[in-house]
This record gives structure tokens, sequence and C-alpha cells, in this order.
């Protein structure tokens, strides 16, 4: 049962073959044998899931059944679930019970999902092998030596590990298509502003994105159509009519103009991936799209501009966590000096101080302009790379990471080694562009990402993509050797 | 560029963060490293540029100023470290 994806479940609980109680339960008892391998949860709302199973039922029996209803799913930590725990993976929140739902998971509910649990990340969403939560790393299931990227390394890890069909995710700089890369598994990040970040904890607010991971494109599709809303609450939440992103899953990609940029195929880049990729744009090829050499002049500036904006984002964002209204507080504060400088100095990791500190010293006045300001000029470069290059393509492809999953503990001493890990992805954060990444090959029984890269609001195009992909490949449907 | 471990101090000071002594040499490695990867945008030809804040360049949303939302100062309250009859309570401020 736990094999079974989204759209199949949704089938089967509508045929009646069985119930949501039992597909929850079966999940429920999956994940207490099996979790302690991977850590993917940090909680799991056992209670909680069975309640909404059994109302889903219910529903369902009343004749009131859509598709989501009694499909189980889990929300990464970083989503606020009214009632329960909310970490964002880290020890300054570890005691934060969310005074309300985020908008993404009130967008669950009333379609009668049901949430099985929170899931493991890197601490507010800084890091790129989930190595820096505070409740420990996360497996990947294909290599338990190996991390399954990040931020959102529980939720691909959970996917991966047929613990959960599908899962929310955010993706600032990479945090959705690096961990599904890794894991190989299915993620979207949408357009920016395309879903909602209220009640989503602010890591870079002008780079955050909601999206999903899953093990196939229809999948992600069914997610996002969950997923994505306007939202006047999230003031940046862009009032655009939502498309069924699984209306155009089975269109033809013949004629289609696949760009390929030349900077994403440098000589650093291993042979073995660049085969990997090309061998899947030979697929589309197969199927009557064309390809097209192009340049994105600006990628080799997108890292440094990323870790100027977000930093500076990020060091505004987590001053609202000074242990007064919510979260950790030190033990007998001496004044209110020693209570900000210690309850912060206590409940942040190191990663997430240290971009705290950079955010700071980049604002700080005097530095405003050789830093922020040309930043954020930097960006609107970025971003006209592509624009230019979309005149030309309708779609851009390359890898999703420069390698399949690494060893853990290998980068985890070299701060800018691990920022190098996003150079593919974290150009579409400063632009605010959708991607995505499926999984399209292997190296030493590892799996390797696609990354489509899609215009504006032209998130269909990448899950129909995607969706004939899988059609055509199995890529997505290998299973981590030794996956009971 | 390098920090000196004075400047790692302040900086921790400005952003209200503790740091052990034993801690302040790995802070001034990785930010000088960090700094050093961010100073290849000094490079950048950006004459005439205009900044971009929002990716879609939008523009701030407004809405009427009505009250839409409830007081729900209880429940959020219950979350907080330490109150007092509706007040968040921190060490004295004030002599």
């Amino acid at each position: 049962m736990h094999n079974k994806t989204i759209a199949q479940i949704s089938r089967d609980l509508a045929a009646g073959e069985y119930s949501s109680v039992e597909i929850t339960q079966h999940l429920l008892d999956r994940i207490a044998q099996q979790d302690s391998t991977y850590n993917a949860f940090i909680t799991v709302t056992a209670e909680q899931a069975l309640a909404q199973a059994k109302a889903a039922d219910e529903n369902r029996a009343a004749g009131n059944a859509s598709v989501w209803t009694g499909v189980p799913m889990a929300h990464k930590d970083v989503f606020c679930t009214n009632g329960v725990l909310t970490t964002c993976g880290s020890k300054m929140l570890s005691n934060f019970v969310a005074p309300y739902d985020a908008t993404v998971v009130s967008n669950f509910n009333n379609a009668g999902a049901v949430s099985l649990g929170k899931l493991n990340m890197d601490e507010f969403a800084m890091g790129s092998s989930n190595e820096n939560s505070f409740f420990g790393p996360v497996k990947n299931p294909w290599n338990h030596d190996c991390v399954p990227g990040g931020s959102s390394g529980g939720s691909a890890a959970a996917v991966a590990a047929r613990l959960v069909p599908g899962a929310t995710a955010t993706d600032t700089g990479g945090s959705i298509r690096q961990p599904a890369s890794f894991c190989g598994v299915t993620g979207i990040k949408p357009t920016y502003g395309r879903v909602s970040r209220w009640g989503m904890i602010a890591y870079a607010s002008s780079l955050d994105q909601g999206g999903a991971i899953a093990r196939s494109s229809e999948d992600a599709a069914m997610m996002l159509n969950v997923m994505a809303s306007f939202d006047p609450k999230d003031s940046t939440c862009v009032d655009q009519a939502v498309p069924d992103y699984t209306a155009n899953l089975n269109d033809s990609v013949e004629g289609l103009t696949i760009g390929l940029p030349k900077e994403y195929f440098r000589d650093d880049l291993s042979a073995e991936m660049q085969q990997q990729i090309r061998d899947a744009v030979a697929e589309y090829e197969k199927m009557g799209a064309k390809v097209k050499e192009i340049s994105l002049p600006n990628t080799h500036l997108a890292i440094p501009s990323y870790y100027v904006i977000a930093p500076a984002e990020c060091s505004a964002n987590l001053s609202r966590m000074d242990g007064v209204r919510f979260g950790h507080r030190c033990e007998d504060p001496k004044d209110i000096n020693d209570l900000y400088k210690r309850s912060r100095g206590e409940g942040f990791g190191e990663e997430v101080k240290r971009r705290i500190m950079v955010g700071a010293y980049t604002l700080s006045a005097g530095f405003y302009d050789a830093y922020y300001k040309q930043a954020q000029q930097v960006r609107r470069l970025v971003k006209n790379d592509f624009v230019a290059a979309f005149k030309d393509v309708d779609v851009i492809m390359g890898p999703t990471a420069p390698s399949p999953a690494f060893k853990a503990g290998e980068k985890t001493s070299d701060p800018v080694a691990m920022y190098l890990e996003d150079i593919f992805t974290i150009a579409l954060n400063l632009a605010g562009l959708p991607g995505m990444s499926i999984p399209c090959g292997q190296i030493n029984g590892l799996p390797v990402g696609l990354q489509l890269i899609g215009n504006y609001f032209n998130e269909s195009r990448l899950l129909n993509l995607g969706h004939q992909f899988q059609q055509a490949t199995d890529w997505h449907l290998k299973t981590p050797a030794g996956l009971v | 560029m390098a920090l000196d471990q004075d400047q790692v101090r302040n900086i921790a000071e400005l952003c209200r963060l503790q740091i052990d002594d034993s801690q302040i040499a790995d802070y001034q490695k990785n930010l000088s490293s960090i700094l050093d990867l961010v100073n290849q945008l000094a490079a950048a030809n950006t004459d005439g540029v205009e900044p971009m804040a929002h990716p879609l360049d939008a523009v701030q949303r407004l809405r009427a100023d009505l009250v839409t939302e409830d007081n729900q100062r209880e429940h959020f309250q219950q979350i907080a470290p330490a109150t007092d009859q509706g007040y968040y309570l921190v060490p004295r401020v004030v002599e």
C-alpha cells in the first residue's frame, strides 16, 4: 500500500479498495517501524491523522468526497500547524506549538487530506544537506552514509522511503529541487508568489516559496492544485487565477524548444553527470522537442548575490526570535540584553548564526551600496538572462545539482563548499522562476535529477514535461535497494 | 576579506548573539570566507541597473483600513515564556 502514488490512493479510496483509516494506519505503522533509520519526521501526529482519516471516511460515506479526501501526506516543519509542535528544525522553536495554521496547511485540511506529521529540515531552512537540524541529520534512503540534501531533506527522504506519498516543502535557494534530486523523487518550486507564505516561517522573504515533493509529476500537480491560491494574508502572494495543474499533463511536447545553458555544462561538471543529463534531454528529442544551446552569462554571480540578499533578509526575519513572546528563553537572564543574547545564542545553531551575522554586516552603515544594493542590481542581471533566454526557448533544462548525494560530514566544515551545491538552483529563486527536479538516471546507485526551468507561471508546462518523461521512462519508479 | 576578532565580536553584539570566546576564531574564519565569496559581486558592471527588490516587480498591495482580526491575546500568550495580566515579562529595563 505504501508504494501507491497520491493519484492511485485517490482512485482506490474512491473505488472503496480500502479506507482512509486503513492506509493512514498502515503508513503510521511504517513510520513507527522505520523512521528511526531515516529521522525524516520530527513529530508524528498519529492521533490527529486518524481523526482526520475517520472524518474523511465519514464524508465519503455521506457522498461528500473529492480527490484529496482521506489522502495522507505530511508537512515540512516550516509550516505552522495549529496546536502542533512547529520547530523549523531549531532549538529556538523546540517548544513552539503554533497557535494557527499556515494557509498551505489550511488548504490541505480543507481539501480533506490527512497530515501524518511534521518533517525534518535544516534549521530555519538554511542548508543543503539536512545536517543543520537541531533534531539530528536525515539519512538518504538510497545510501544511509549519504545526505538527503536540504533544506527539505525530511520531505524528500520520507517520500523516497515510502513513508508518505507526498510532502510539502519550501525552496529559497534550491531546498525542494536539490533534495528531490538526491533522493530520486519529483519536486516542484512554483513561481515566487504562487503559493502563500502566510504561516510559513520566514527565512528570506523575497526568495522563499512553498512547493511539493512527491513520487511523480502527476502527484506534484495534484499537490500544487491544493497549495496554490491567492491569499490576501500574504502581501507578496500573486492575485492570479490558479489553473488545474493536472489538465495539461498529457499534452504533446512535440515542437517545443528546450534551452541548454552552456554555463550549466562546463568542464567542472563531471562527464558522467553531463551524459546523464544529455541522455534525459535526448528522451525529449525522441518525443519531438528541439534543443538549442543558450547562454545565461551571469550564472556565476547568482551565488554571491544570494549570499548577500538571503542573509540580509534572514537577519531581519529572525530578529523576532528574541525569547520574549515565544520560543526558547535562557535561564535567569540578568538584564534584557542578556535575555536576547543568551536566548538567541543558545537557540540558534551555527549556520543560522553565521547567516544572521553576514546579513547584519552587509546591511551595516557604509556597506549597504557595496553589498545589498549591488546584490539587488546583480539580481536583475540574473533575471534578465532568463527573460532573454525565454524569448527563444520554451523551457530550460540542466542538472539540478552538480553531483548525486554526497557523504554525510563531507562539507560540514566548509560553509562555502556547501553553498556551491546550489549553483544550478539558486538563480531561479533570484529571478522568481518556477523550477522542477525529476529523477533521470543514476550514478553508482545514487539518483541524478534533471532540472526543468519554466517561464513565470508556467508550472503546467513543467508538470507536463515531467509527466511525459515519466510516461517514457521508469527512473521515477526505481526504489532504494533494501527498501521493504 | 578578512574580519578581525573584534569585528566578529562587534557583529555578534549587534545581532544580539552570545558567542563563546572559544568559537570566535571559527566564526572569524568562516565569515571571512563567506565575505570573500560575496565580494565577487564587486566585479559585476551594474551601472544604470535598477536594483530588484521583488522578482515580479510587484508593488505593495493595500487594503481598506478596517478591523479584520479579533483580539486573540490570551490565545497567543499561552506559548509565551512569561506573562502577567496580558503583558510579556522581561527583566527590568527601567530603574
